[in-house]
């Protein structure tokens, strides 16, 4: 509706930037206009992040153009791009937890008085205006350190609004929210639109991005791809587009197996303030699907199984015996492997060599009277890099050179060495090319034949129901649904991942 | 199915030999090995008498506590952490063989007590600093203050003289006899040196060591009890501090509060030296013992050259300093050239 | 009333008002020991002088701490300072004292200027980079002095008048020294860059997109932590007369110490110049006391292992403390939305 009328405010044409060898985006474009709420949607390594950080000043183009309200700008540093009007509010805010909320809103720019001394008084002032403005009550002269993810963004805004900022970025907002918060979030969104600002909003929930925005741009493999009038089209059309294909692809799971035994049992599991009552069971050759939202504990209910973070209450069996808590030793003693979510800060040592990367959890079983070689870590690897074609030019470069698709694999091959009963796979192909996606569900799936147990965490709707034998649906800490593999719908499982309690 | 696929096509191949031996050649632990050579070279042909087995025997002497300290001290500071308070602890390992032996304690009953005192030293470290969670800077500086302070405490100025000449002599006896070159207290050396190439190098513990000093988390992540191994690493350096303070006592027959003052600076700046990074993750102990040697030879040689002791403290600074900032400066300018790599390719 | 309350009670648990109330319980005890500690002709001289070189050195230290870098050269910076100012008067007979001042504090910046760039320019850790200049600048002044030292009798009396001197009662050295603290008190207190310091040690990353100048800022507590020393360096002159080569050597770790203890946290983002300057004035305090309460005075190194361990180990205490309060509230606030939900 607005596209064509009013000039951009900030438009983006064929930006490129190249890192080494790598090129994050290719051609990044985008107009955004004034008083419109525009949602940048692609899947994770399409470019958007890339994209941010050059309008945010963060990286320099190496080509395309920058146009901000008409005028050419080529930004060297995020002083230069906030001075401009650009606010970013990144997916993990970016504050001083040792300083006060007020001065982290007023932080290089503090109201002074006459000889510029800095001003507490009406700086605390001014915060709370703003807070008022934001409809939240936060004490401005509190330190920012413990603040809750929702009320460190709604201070990332404050400090965007006190810039008065033309153009809002938002990086994912609302992945930590819950639903009250997201609700508040969304109402201080369209008024700052309505004030005229301009806002792109970077989502991958469907129904955030309808509910909100009125324009979308689609981004793929580093590249634009198309813009649209948020009420001329569908999710599935802009999935479709997303992902370059239809949405329905077959995924390579091997139907009407029987499973065998129990190999994880989870029985009340609890942890005050992120889950609580959590039972469950993985069998034999099964993969059992984790659903639920971002942030409503799917992750944590995992490092709690595996011992790297302690829980209250309840217990956990593998093959029936107990496992000891807290302690991630036993856990792979026992047959337990995790392949976690964040796999450049978890899952692997990215300056690390490929070869030890794939050997860390082997280690001791690799050494021979206590010693090992890296002769002997090399085979090992060797193996292992065969096994899942994980294509690096040598096993002796640093993990962290490798493609995200390959990284993963690597963190596979790691976890597939030590032969485990049970693998947990923490968002197994997020940020990797549809490729490399398939030969992760075709791994997962012979592995489940060979009678391993996967637990397997997704925020993929397609993919847990492509890829699971049982949905286990998460929702605020606790399990809210479970589904067999004829059951599971998504319609099912995103009621049981989103709705509130009066529906219970 | 699929993962039978032929692996020859996609699986990297081996390393060839061309490409270990360029690691072999260019690497910070033969940089750092080079370097030693040009020192020494240097040294012989400009410095009379610099190449005599009497000047290698006193340098290995010179050197010997802080060869011994490096050793640990590299583990400690490869898993991300420093330990300040290793000279403090040879004080006062020092201090704890002159007062008992003051009180008629037989020597070997006073050195393994010493040793007790170094374990219990280092233990504290670690407890603070891995079931604290305290930063072990901060930790180390104070326990380089305490235990230097209650060694200095214990004998005050005074000075405890007058070891039995069987141990006084034992560590400065010579392996082969008069005039050669080697000191048997050497072989302390070697024994723990290897003991720690091993540790390091050739094993799982080695291997979580390096793990942890590049990325705790994901090292937690796959089974590696950081807290645990560094607790004993702080055990390591605290234990070979008080044997480096058995070695010095003796070899001066002079056990003070004050032995050793400063040492810890040159432990930190040998290690660095030697290729390790002081962020953790990476650095070798091949390096570090020659970084020891790179310092220790200059040090000798600069003092048989008549140099004050004191420019050779400012030539150790300067070593230091420019150990560190020339990779610095090799990065910029690799990132530099890559940029116009990247921008002439774009044009 | 609240608020005077919660002001009340917010000033109790700072961090400053235990270090002081440690100060007076010191010098309370000494003075029940020996009432010449603080009353006697020159107890009450002492108690202001003796800590005076040390604060310099402690808000120096701090403010470099308070962005996450640290200066252990300052000792050397101080000694290099000192004997530079002796010798300019020994080999420069009627130079003007207030231009010797001035060079010799100058020096002292120059030598922070040198850390500072090595620092942020070169990207090195401070740590090791100022364990470097702590050897080069001793060794350049041991290497200058040799085993020579400037003596009373170098040195022209309008020069040491300002280490005997005192104004309104208030010795000179301790002037300039609270001078000196109450302009760097505001600058990190009131000044925009000032608090920049502070964002920088608290989150380095976040600085840096932020898009403050940290480069600058690091560069700049460099400068003014020689600066600092540079002055300490010629109060140290101006007081003992007598200046060898070792002169303020070990003080780098008092001065850590100072800070640490004064509740500057060592990774950086909090902590006040006030608490460093108290934890300089206890550290002196403390050594001044032992003696006096029957302690050899060999012991105040230990006293001071014991207190920096110990104030460590406290802020962990009321940090976990802290944290654990915070994440109940935040336990019971979303209990309380999922009550208001249901």
């Amino acid at each position: 509706m607005t596209i064509p009328d009013t000039p951009p405010v900030l438009e983006l044409r064929d930006v490129r930037k190249t890192f080494g060898s790598v090129v994050a985006l290719d051609s990044g474009s985008l107009a955004l206009s004034p008083g419109s709420i525009h949602a940048l949607v692609g899947e994770n390594g399409a470019g958007k992040s890339t994209l941010v950080k050059v309008i945010a000043g963060v990286h320099r183009r190496d080509s395309g153009s920058v146009t901000l309200a008409g005028s050419e700008v080529d930004f060297g540093s995020t002083a230069d791009a906030k001075d401009a009007g650009i606010a970013v509010i990144y997916q993990e805010p970016t504050l001083f937890p040792d300083l006060t909320v007020a001065e982290n809103v007023f932080m290089g720019r503090h109201p002074v008085r006459a000889g510029g001394a800095i001003d507490r008084h009406v700086m605390n002032e001014q915060t709370s205006a703003l807070f008022e403005r934001l409809g939240v009550s936060i004490d401005p002269s509190r330190q920012a350190l413990g603040l809750s993810i929702a009320d460190q963004q709604i201070l990332e805004i404050a400090k965007a609004i006190s810039l008065d900022a033309r153009v809002l970025v938002m990086d994912e907002p609302t992945a930590a929210l819950s639903g009250i918060e997201v609700k508040r979030l969304f109402t201080i969104a369209r008024a700052l639109r309505d004030e005229g600002r301009g806002i792109i909003f970077i989502s991958h929930r469907f129904d955030e991005i309808f509910d909100l925005c009125d324009t979308v741009t689609v981004m793929r493999d580093g590249a634009y791809i198309s813009t649209h009038n948020i009420d001329d089209v569908t999710p599935a059309e802009i999935v479709t587009r997303m992902v370059g294909r239809d949405v329905d692809t077959l995924f390579p799971k091997t139907e009407g197996t029987q499973p065998g035994d129990v190999v994880l049992s989870v029985e009340n599991l609890g942890s005050p303030g992120t889950f609580s009552g959590i039972t469950f069971t993985v069998r034999e050759r099964e993969i059992v699907g984790l659903a639920g939202l971002v942030g409503a504990g799917r992750s944590e209910i995992a490092r709690a199984i595996f011992g790297i973070d302690d829980y209250a209450s309840g217990v956990v069996r593998i093959d029936g015996n107990m496992l000891a808590k807290g302690n991630p030793r036993k856990a792979i003693a026992a047959g337990i492997g995790l392949v976690p979510e964040d796999r450049r800060q978890q899952g692997l040592i990215v300056d690390m060599s490929v070869a030890r990367n794939m050997t860390l959890v082997i280690r001791r079983s690799l050494a021979k009277w206590g010693l090992m070689s890296s002769r002997s870590e090399y085979d090992r690897a060797h193996d292992g890099a065969a096994k899942l074609r994980v294509k690096a030019g040598s096993l002796e470069s640093d993990a962290g050179t490798m493609s995200g698709g390959n990284q993963q694999k690597v963190v596979l091959a790691k976890w597939l060495a030590t032969n485990p009963r049970l693998l947990i796979v923490d968002e197994p192909t997020r940020g990797i090319d549809v490729g490399t996606k398939a030969e992760v569900h075709r791994l997962l799936d012979e592995l489940a034949q060979e009678g391993m147990a996967i637990l397997m965490i997704s925020s993929e709707l397609p993919e847990v129901l492509g890829m699971s034998d049982r949905v286990l649906v998460v929702r605020e800490g606790r399990l809210t649904a479970e589904f067999s593999r004829d059951e599971a719908t998504s319609e099912a499982v995103m009621t049981a991942a989103t709705r509130t309690e009066e529906a219970a | 199915m699929t993962r039978t696929l032929e692996a020859t096509t996609t699986a990297p191949a081996a390393p060839s030999v061309g490409t270990r031996l360029r690691t072999l050649l260019f690497g910070r632990s033969a940089a750092i090995i080079a370097l030693l050579v040009i020192v020494w070279i240097i040294a012989s042909v400009s410095v009379d008498n610099f190449n005599t087995p009497n000047t290698l025997y006193f340098l290995i002497l010179d050197v010997f506590p802080v060869l011994l300290i490096a050793l640990p001290m590299t583990f400690v500071i490869i898993t991300g952490e420093i330990d300040l308070s290793v000279a403090s602890m040879v004080g006062l390992s020092s201090v704890t063989i002159g007062a008992l032996f003051q009180a008629g304690v037989p020597v070997p009953a006073a050195v393994a007590a010493a040793l007790v005192v170094g374990i219990v030293g280092g233990a504290v470290n670690g407890f603070l600093v891995t079931a604290l969670g305290l930063p072990s800077l901060a930790v180390t500086i104070g326990s380089l203050a305490l235990y230097r302070g209650i060694a200095v405490g214990i004998l005050g100025t005074t000075a405890v003289t007058g070891f039995p000449d069987v141990f006084t002599d034992l560590v400065k006896e010579r392996l082969f006899g008069r005039g050669t070159a080697i000191p048997t207290v050497l072989i302390v050396f070697i024994v723990l040196a290897i003991i720690a190439i091993v540790i390091l190098h050739f094993t799982g513990t080695g291997r979580s060591t390096y793990a942890i000093g590049l990325n705790k988390e994901a090292s937690a992540f796959s089974g590696i009890n950081a807290g645990r191994l560094k607790f004993w690493f702080f055990v390591a350096t605290g234990t070979v501090s008080a044997l480096a303070g058995v070695f010095w006592t003796l070899r001066y027959d002079s056990a003070r509060g004050d032995n050793a003052m400063g040492l810890e600076l040159v432990v930190v700046a040998a290690v660095l030296v030697g290729g390790v990074s002081i962020f953790g993750g990476r650095g070798s102990l091949v390096g570090v013992i020659a970084g020891v040697l790179v310092i220790g030879a200059l040090r000798s040689a600069l003092r048989l050259a008549d140099v004050s002791s004191d420019v050779i403290n400012v030539a150790t600074g300067l070593l230091l300093v420019v150990s560190v900032i020339v990779p610095s400066i090799i990065t910029a300018i690799q990132r530099l050239v890559q940029r116009r790599r990247a921008a002439a390719a774009a044009s | 009333m609240s608020a005077t309350t919660s002001r009340l009670a917010a000033l109790v648990k700072r961090r400053e008002t235990s270090v002081a109330l440690a100060v007076i319980v010191v010098i309370v005890i000494a003075t029940l020991f020996n009432s010449n500690f603080a009353f006697g002709s020159d107890g009450f001289r002492n108690l202001l002088l003796t800590p005076s070189i040390l604060v310099l050195l402690a808000i120096a230290q701090a403010v470099v701490v308070i962005t996450r870098n640290i200066d252990l050269s300052v000792s050397a910076v101080l000694g290099l300072s000192a004997y530079a100012t002796g010798r300019m008067f020994t080999d420069w007979p009627g130079a003007p004292t207030i231009l010797v001042i001035v060079l010799g504090i100058l020096l002292g910046t120059g030598l922070g200027v040198i850390n500072g760039l090595l620092v942020s320019v070169a990207k090195v850790p401070a740590l090791v980079i100022t364990l470097g200049t702590l050897y080069i600048y001793r060794g350049i002044d041991i290497a200058w002095a040799g085993s020579t030292r400037i003596n009373a009798s170098d040195l022209p009396s309008d020069f040491t008048a300002i280490g005997t001197g005192s104004l309104f009662g208030i010795p000179w050295l301790t002037v300039i020294a609270l001078i000196a603290f109450a302009v760097l008190a505001y600058y990190l207190g009131y000044a925009r860059s000032g608090r920049d310091l502070y964002a920088i040690g608290s989150n380095p990353d976040a600085a840096e997109l932020y898009g403050l100048p940290v480069a600058r800022r690091v560069f700049g507590t460099f400068v003014i932590s020689g600066t600092l020393s540079g002055i300490a360096g010629v109060m140290y002159a101006a007081r003992y007369a007598t200046v060898s080569a070792t002169a303020g050597s070990g003080m780098e770790l008092d001065s850590v110490a100072a800070a640490v203890i004064g509740g500057v946290a060592i990774f950086g983002g909090s902590g006040t110049v006030l608490g460093a300057a108290l934890g300089a004035v206890l550290l002196s305090t403390i050594n001044r006391a032992l003696p006096t309460v029957g302690i050899q005075d060999f012991w105040q190194q230990a006293v001071v292992g014991a207190l920096i361990i110990g104030a460590i180990v406290l802020d962990r205490v009321l940090y976990t403390r802290a944290q654990r309060a915070l994440t109940k509230e935040r336990q019971s606030s979303s209990s309380e939305r999922e009550g208001a939900r249901s």
